[in-house]
């Protein structure tokens, strides 16, 4: 096995965290504002298990640099360009169909993403990636049925669930590019290949929308760049509610 | 008699409850994966898992478990969080199911129905009042990131089933 270097340890590990914060981040802003009570508990309970495993990730990744960075100081005190994760999971909630074509199209990704990454060579990721799959299963039919009870709904839900999907299916495809420090990791047995999951979210992708009565779209534009810091213009506003506390009072505690 | 300091952690920790459960103890959820304690009771190390990667109750749990080793005698307490393997309902004990039920919770299927849970429907659910298995699922999440919203059809108490993970 190759040497893994902590360099690259520290990249994935913290995008992998902020994946999973800023979709929590996301969800939780529908926090007592969702259509029906049920749903705000499953939302904000979603939220809760992506934002613990963001903090385990977090964690890891300041063990791993060394710098005596936490996770706080990781998700409080980085700014736009410092964050690595995909641009699907920073996208406004927009109306509910919004929110649910954004998480359906992370589940149906993340559950495969997650039951690779618990066979990573590295201890850590496997162990919060093994308690992350049994969650992603729950996350991923509770998306996958209000895909299909909205999708094939009324005219008025079915119009507005396939704009969304049509809205936030541009942002897949990063979901599945490897740079180098991937491709390296992967190497070592710690990254997981993302292209070898890409059928299998494919065939997902094509049951829901099928039984969901909608169409999967075809575009052309594929943006990146989440990855490296350079990310969409909602997500400064993002942040700046997420940290102004510790941007207003550095260092306060509970 | 002499002492065992590792059967006194036990019993320590057998006090100790998810504030968000408060009905069964810790060592009755599973949680708490092993115990180590010195000879000379001198110092205990307890290794405990978390049920949901974002569960709240997580810290007060280890907080609340570290003063009742405390409590117990044991000067020197370190408390490790286990991720691996990660925690399953299955862990519950007889009597942890017990409880769940007295408690007004049904506790979740047992292990083999489970499997089938995480893939498609919950295999039925009894209701933990009137023992009647005509219920249906109000909600696929609940008042905790650790159980669903149900209710009885026959009795018509809504109630608290303890998700299968």
């Amino acid at each position: 096995m190759t040497t893994v270097s902590n360099d690259d340890l520290f990249a994935y590990a913290l995008r992998l965290g902020d994946d999973s914060l800023i979709l929590g981040q996301r969800l939780g802003e529908w926090c007592a504002k969702s259509p029906e009570m049920e749903l705000d508990i499953a939302l904000m309970n979603t939220a809760l298990d992506v934002l613990g495993r963001a903090r385990g990730f977090l964690t890891y990744a300041g063990q791993v640099e060394g710098n005596g960075r936490d996770e706080d100081a990781l998700a409080f005190l980085r700014d736009v360009e410092a964050f690595g994760n995909v641009l699907l999971v920073e996208q406004p909630n927009g109306n509910f169909a919004d929110t649910i074509a954004r998480q359906f199209l992370f589940d149906a990704f993340d559950l495969p993403f997650m039951e690779a990454l618990a066979a990573s060579a590295d201890e850590t990721l496997s162990a919060i990636a093994a308690k992350a799959v049994k969650e992603t299963a729950y996350h991923l039919r509770f998306s996958r049925e209000w895909t299909i009870r909205l999708g094939d709904g009324t005219e008025e839900s079915h119009a507005r669930m396939q704009a969304a999907v049509n809205e936030m299916w541009p942002y897949v495809h990063e979901l599945f590019e490897m740079d180098a420090v991937e491709e390296r990791l992967c190497a070592a047995g710690v990254a997981v290949d993302r292209a070898a999951l890409r059928d299998r979210f494919e065939r997902t992708v094509a049951d829901t929308l099928a039984e969901a009565t909608l169409t999967r779209p075809e575009t052309s534009w594929r943006p990146v760049g989440g990855r490296h810091g350079r990310h969409t213009e909602q997500f400064g506003h993002l942040l700046a509610e997420m940290q102004w506390m510790q941007r207003a009072y550095p260092g306060c505690t509970w | 008699m002499t002492d065992d300091p590792a059967r006194r952690a036990w019993q320590a920790l057998e006090e100790v409850h998810d504030p968000e459960i408060p009905h069964v103890s810790i060592v009755d959820l599973g949680i708490v994966r092993g115990v180590t304690a010195a000879a000379d009771g001198s110092r205990v190390e307890a290794a405990l898992s978390p049920t949901y990667s974002g569960c709240p109750a997580v810290s007060v749990i280890e907080l609340d478990a570290e003063t009742a080793l405390r409590a117990a005698g044991f000067a020197e307490v370190v408390i490790r969080r286990q991720m691996a393997p990660a925690w399953t309902t299955d862990w519950i004990t007889e009597r942890g199911r017990e409880r769940l039920k007295a408690a007004g919770i049904a506790p979740p299927d047992a292990a083999g129905a489970g499997k089938a849970a995480l893939l498609g429907r919950p295999a039925q659910v009894a209701c933990p009042q009137c023992g009647s298995p005509h219920t249906e699922q109000l909600s696929e999440f609940g008042s905790t990131a650790c159980k669903a919203l149900w209710r009885c059809r026959d009795c018509l108490e809504p109630f608290d089933y303890f998700k299968c993970i």
